[in-house]
Parts: structure tokens; C-alpha cells; sequence
């Protein structure tokens, strides 16, 4: 059985499998679509919609929509991609992201899309939210000013018996992630640094790491995100 | 009718400051006052952050030197991490963290002295303010302004290419450094074209100076007297007695030359220094405990630095440091405007530092980093263009900061800086009716000799203005001039 399926982004021919998503498929074929809660071998769930495009004058997320054939998908045109730029407006906005003194500056997902979009200053007014740090845990920090409450450290790090270190806590503008404590305290180095990587921003700091990394040679420095899918 | 004169924005230095000089119905001066009026915070906002950030944090204190913020706050967490105080490093950590602070150093007074001072000693205080600043400089002068722009841009390559950017780089973590110089990057600074290599800066170095020992020669009297008051002098020496601008003891000398702090360890630095607060200025008073608040205050930076040291630890600047020591009969210099002598001075000992840095294969090393038992406190004390430059931080059992104290190098010069105002507002308002821009200049003069930069002092952004306000003894403004 024939499992290959064709569609267009934005005009572009795409050769894809059946079963992939639209984000995967462009990746595949060398088209970059910007995402940011979504992560390599976690399941999508399009909470982010960073990744919006539109197909038949509909918006969907393409990490959550298969490929099908024949469909055309509209992604870098104007409208879109100011609509993703008031995405990171947004998360800039409603957290404290200094990137300054940050120790993920360069490696920061968020910085590098609002790099890649051109953001100079958000057109919303910052909330300014009174945010905490909680360095009680002797690997990990969390820091809340920087959390956009992605969820991929609550999809991502797991004990053996599936259990999350990482859960939300409280409800609405009060909403945080937080690490488990119990768990925390038994977390293994290799796993710690995982969160820290997997983390799109700086809101997980494995101690003591910040800074190591020179300028110059850091994720993004040298080219905009993105350009590692972009052919 | 007495009058109150407000200088606002204090012009050419770094961040903003106003003076007000009260007259009398006389028209003598009564008191003169430097104000710094901005207010910062950041020894408030730092704390609860993690100690790792200050080195990258700090150093937005300033756009100017902040290489002196982040190195100095790099040295207190080498404390923390327990790689030990300034010389527990690996050989490649301090030897990448000196070419850094060197260069950081050659290009700040260069800015200083050719982009913000030398209009003065080109034009005249009194010269046409239009004339009077950088721009005029180059339109009269195109070599020496040129010099001025190239040994900066020489000075921020350096720093470039040891903290990975001009301005806020990350090279410093505690314990170490974060990257090596490689033979590329080295050769870039030793060998770059023609005139952008370490020898070029050595040779220009020595053409500033003779242009400042000309000028001085030609204006002898007035360079001699203008401002000039008998002071303590403060700095950090290398534990021999040699200018060290990285790392030593701290000493203090009095005016005539006894010295009066005896090459004590800096992390001790509370039990001798105490800082003031008085309710006119967001500046804190610094003056050295044992002699209390009216004769313990002292003098920081270039002038500070000769009249402590015993000698200079590099030959061309040695030489100058001997004629710069003949001119007082090797007696402490308390003339402000030898600060601009003096500042020349360790420009040149700067390029020749930088040229034998570069020279060094220790820069190549792989062994960035050292650690040991960690611990609650850490002081790093540098020499940092301005003066002497303290931090001071504790931390808690999970890594955040609890305390930061910064003693800023304008901050030690405030009383100074106070002193210079009020002798200059005597030398040069007295029984004048009408207070001339080229008066109110003069004033301007004294406070720019000691190279303040009231950004980092009150631990602001931008450039700094002068204001000057006169006001009679109605408290009614009679004459105000904003640049």
C-alpha cells in the first residue's frame, strides 16, 4: 500500500508519510515552522499554537494536524507570522524575561523567536507579575519569572514508573509549574540536565552551569532558529 | 543678594550629577555641593538570585567599565567556589581575566581623556561650546582624534575577544574563565593591520602622554593649582608595592606620604572602610574608619593609584612613573589635574601589559576552571579605571544571593569630587556678579579630572548632565543654565 502523501506549503511541494504531522512533514522536507511547546518524542498537543497555519481559511496547529493529501497550507505569509510574533509578544509580556543576565540567553528558544520574528518592543503593556524562584532543591532551580507553563518538563521527565517530577500548581493567572519536592530531591544529574535542556527557556537551571558556554558558541549566536531545518 | 548656582546636567562624565554652589550677598561662595541623583538599586534586586548571575548581572551597572563590574564580582564568587582569593586561579583563568581587564581599562581612559577631556586642553575651559567636545576635537585635530577612536576601538576588540562581546560579555564564571584566547584570535591583536596591533597602541600611548606633558608644560601654573588640595590616597597595590589593577593588598597613603592602611587583605575590607550617608545625594561617603569621617576620606583612582604604588612593573611607564614621582620629590600628587597625567600613565602600562599578554602561550591553556569547598562570603576588590571597586556577597545554603554590597569607584572620590567642586567654585566665582559658561565649565573641569561615572556610583543609564542653578538667599532662582 502506497503510504506517501503530497501536499503544498505555501506553494512548495511536500512529499510526506502517512501519519505525520504537518510540522513533522515540513521538517522533513526542509520547511521550518516555528513551535514552541512542542518537543521531539512527546506527544503534541498544539497548547502553545506557535505553529498556527491555515488551510481552506481555517487556523489550526500544525502539530496536531496530520498530512493529508492534496491539502494546501498556507504558513510564511504576513498575517501569520504576526500573529506568531504577538505569540511571543504575549509570553514576553506576561512573564519577567530578562534576557540581559539570563544565563539560556542564546540558548533560549523564546529569545531566538523573537529575534527571528524582529521583535523590537511588544505592542502589549508588561504585566510586571510578581513571580518567585525556588532554589530549595539542590540540582534544579525553578525560576517562574521565565516558565511560559509549555509543559515539556511535565511530558519530559519522568521516573521509571512514568511519574512526572514536574506539575502544575494553583489555577488561572496563578497557574505554575513546579517540581515536585519528594521527587526533586531524588532526581539524578543525567535527568536534572535533561529538564534543563528541555526546557524552551530559562526556568529550569541545573545549578552552577550558567555561563559556561561562551558567547560565540551557544545554540543560536550565529543563526537564527530555524535555520538548521531550512534548506 | 546671595545667590544659589545650579550646574544641571554635569556634562562630558558618565551618568548625570548636578552641582549647586550657594552665594553669598558678596557674591563669595558659601558651600558647593555635587549631587548624584539617580538611584539604582541593584544591591536590593540581586538579592535572592543565584550567586552564578552576579558576574553577567552586575555589570550592568555600566556601559562604560563593565568589565570592572563583572571581573570584580567574578573575584568574590572565586572566594565562594572556594578557588581562592584573585590568585588561586589557573594560570590561563587570571592571565585571560588580566588581558580582559587591561583592555577594558586602555580603552575607558582613552575615551576619558581623548573623547571627553581633551576638548578642555584643546579649546580652553572657556572656549566655544560648540567647539568643545569630540566632534571639534576631530575637525581641529583629525590625527589626535583619530588616535583616540582607534586605541578605544583597540581596547574593545580585547575585550571582545576575551568575554565574547565589546560591552556585557559572560567570560568571568566564578572559578575561572569560559573560553581561551586562540593563536587566531591573539594574532588578531598582536599582529592585526597596521593600526590595529598591541604595538601601535604602545607607541600612540606614548604620543598621548607627550601631549598632555606638553600642554602642561605650556600651562604649568594652572595645571599645578587648579583644584589641587591635600588628600588620603587609596588603592590596591601587588602585594611588592607594584601598580597591580587585577589583584594585591589595599594601602593607603596620607597627603606627605605616610602610609596609613598597611597593605591589609580586602576581605577584611569592613573593618577599615565606612561609608556615609548623607540626605543630599544618592552617593554614599566612604572614609577609612580609624581616622573617622573628616580626615579618614582619601582619593581613588589614576592619582591614587602613582601615589601609593612604589613602582610600575613595565619599563616605558616605569620611566614615566619616575618623572611623574621627580615633578612632588616622590611626595604624594595632589593636584586633580594630574589625574590626567597619571591616567596616561596606565594607558601606557596598559598597552605595554596587553603586548606581553598576548606573547604569553599561557593563553592557550585548556584549564579554565577551579573549584573547592564552597563558602557563604566572598569580597572581589579591583582596580577599576575610576578607583578602587569592592564587592562584596553572601549567599545561603541554596545558591542565592542574601547580601550584596558594592563600594563603586566614584563613590570613593565623592568627598573628593565635593572638595573639587567648592575649590574651583572659590578659584573662580568669587566676587563675580554674572556666572559665565566658561565658569561654569571650570567647575565641570574638577569634577571630569577624577572621571566619575555617577551611573555606576549609585549603582543609570545614560549620559550625564550638568545643571547649574544660582539662587539668592530668598531661595528665589536668579540664573539657571541647563546643557
Amino acid at each position: 500500500m502506497n503510504t506517501t502523501i503530497k501536499f503544498k506549503i505555501d506553494g512548495r511541494e511536500i512529499i510526506a508519510e502517512k501519519g505525520q504531522t504537518i510540522v513533522e512533514a515540513a521538517k522533513a522536507n526542509g520547511v521550518y515552522i516555528p513551535t514552541l511547546c512542542n518537543f521531539e518524542g512527546l506527544p503534541p498537543k498544539g497548547c502553545c499554537r506557535m505553529c498556527t497555519i491555515r488551510i481552506s481559511n481555517r487556523y489550526m496547529t500544525s502539530c496536531t494536524t496530520p498530512v493529508a493529501e492534496g491539502m494546501e497550507v498556507e504558513s510564511d505569509i504576513p498575517e501569520i507570522t504576526d500573529f506568531r510574533k504577538g505569540i511571543v509578544e504575549l509570553l514576553f509580556v506576561s512573564g519577567n524575561h530578562f534576557c540581559p543576565a539570563c544565563e539560556k540567553s542564546g540558548n533560549c528558544e523564546l529569545q531566538a523567536l523573537a529575534y527571528r520574528f524582529k521583535m523590537m518592543v511588544p505592542r502589549f503593556p508588561f504585566l510586571f507579575p510578581q513571580k518567585g524562584i525556588d532554589a530549595t532543591n539542590p540540582k534544579i532551580i525553578k525560576e517562574q519569572n521565565r516558565c511560559i507553563l509549555c509543559k515539556r518538563c511535565i511530558k519530559g521527565i519522568k521516573d521509571d514508573e512514568g511519574r512526572s517530577y514536574f506539575a502544575y500548581k494553583n489555577r488561572g493567572n496563578k497557574l505554575e509549574v513546579v517540581l515536585d519536592e519528594k521527587m526533586g530531591k531524588e532526581i539524578t544529574d543525567a535527568l536534572a540536565r535533561k529538564a534543563m535542556d528541555n526546557c524552551p527557556v530559562g526556568s529550569i537551571i541545573y545549578k552552577e552551569l550558567g555561563y559556561y558556554q561562551p558567547i560565540g558558541k551557544r545554540k543560536y549566536d550565529k543563526k537564527p532558529i530555524g535555520s538548521e531545518i531550512e534548506i | 543678594m546671595s545667590k544659589k548656582i545650579t550646574i544641571e546636567p554635569v556634562t562630558r562624565v558618565e551618568g548625570h550629577g548636578k552641582v549647586t554652589i550657594y552665594m553669598d550677598d558678596q557674591n563669595n561662595v558659601r558651600e558647593s555641593r555635587l549631587h548624584i541623583v539617580e538611584f539604582r538599586g541593584f544591591e536590593r534586586f540581586v538579592q535572592g538570585r543565584p550567586y552564578w548571575e552576579m558576574p553577567v548581572l552586575v555589570q550592568r551597572l555600566c556601559g562604560i567599565c563593565p568589565v570592572s563590574h563583572h571581573l570584580a564580582a567574578a573575584k568574590a564568587l572565586d572566594v565562594i567556589v572556594g578557588a581562592g582569593p584573585g590568585d588561586g586561579l589557573t594560570a590561563v583563568g587570571e592571565k585571560m581575566r588580566r588581558l580582559m581587564h587591561y583592555g577594558q581599562f586602555f580603552q575607558s581612559h582613552v575615551l576619558h581623556f581623548f573623547h571627553l577631556s581633551s576638548p578642555d586642553f584643546l579649546f580652553g575651559f572657556d572656549g566655544d561650546p560648540l567647539k568643545r567636545n569630540i566632534i571639534g576635537v576631530a575637525m581641529e585635530n583629525r590625527e589626535l582624534a583619530m588616535q583616540g577612536v582607534m586605541m578605544r576601538k583597540f581596547g574593545q576588540e580585547v575585550i571582545r575577544l576575551t568575554a565574547g562581546k565589546k560591552i556585557h560579555g559572560t567570560g568571568a564564571v566564578p572559578g575561572g574563565i569560559n573560553k581561551n584566547l586562540t593563536i587566531e584570535e591573539r594574532d588578531e591583536l598582536l599582529k592585526g593591520a597596521d593600526p590595529m596591533n598591541a604595538d601601535k597602541m604602545v607607541d600612540w600611548s606614548v604620543g598621548a602622554l607627550d601631549f598632555f606633558k606638553n600642554y602642561h608644560k605650556a600651562n604649568r601654573k594652572m595645571v599645578d593649582e587648579f583644584a589641587a588640595f591635600p588628600s588620603n590616597h587609596l588603592s590596591m597595590v601587588r602585594r611588592d608595592g607594584a601598580l597591580d589593577i587585577y589583584h594585591g593588598v589595599l594601602r593607603a597613603v596620607d597627603a606627605e606620604g605616610k602610609t596609613i592602611l598597611h597593605d591589609v587583605d580586602y576581605q577584611d575590607y569592613e573593618k577599615y572602610i565606612e561609608e556615609e550617608v548623607r540626605n543630599w545625594s544618592y552617593m554614599k561617603f566612604p572614609y577609612l574608619k580609624e581616622y573617622g569621617k573628616e580626615k579618614g576620606w582619601y582619593r581613588v583612582g589614576p592619582l591614587a593609584r602613582l601615589n601609593t604604588c612604589d613602582f610600575i612593573p613595565s619599563p616605558l611607564a616605569q620611566k614615566e612613573f619616575e618623572e611623574f614621582k621627580a615633578y612632588t620629590d616622590g611626595k604624594p600628587n595632589n593636584m586633580s589635574l594630574h589625574y590626567h597625567w597619571a591616567r596616561l600613565i596606565e594607558v601606557l602600562h596598559c598597552a605595554e601589559v596587553i603586548r606581553d599578554l598576548l606573547n604569553d602561550p599561557d593563553l592557550q591553556n585548556e584549564d579554565l576552571v577551579v573549584k573547592g569547598e564552597k563558602r557563604h562570603r566572598g569580597v572581589g576588590v579591583l582596580e577599576a579605571p575610576r578607583g578602587t571597586l569592592f564587592h562584596h556577597y553572601e549567599i545561603n545554603d541554596d545558591d542565592q544571593v542574601t547580601l550584596a554590597n558594592l563600594i563603586v569607584s566614584t563613590t570613593n572620590n565623592n568627598e573628593p569630587m565635593n572638595k573639587a567642586v567648592n575649590h574651583t567654585a572659590n578659584a573662580m566665582l568669587n566676587g563675580h556678579a554674572e556666572i559665565t559658561e566658561g565658569m561654569m565649565n571650570a567647575v565641570e573641569v574638577a569634577i571630569r579630572a577624577y572621571d566619575p561615572c555617577l551611573s555606576c556610583a549609585t549603582h543609570a543609564l545614560g549620559k550625564m548632565p550638568l545643571e547649574i542653578t544660582m539662587i539668592n538667599s530668598n531661595n528665589k532662582i536668579v540664573d539657571q543654565k541647563i546643557k
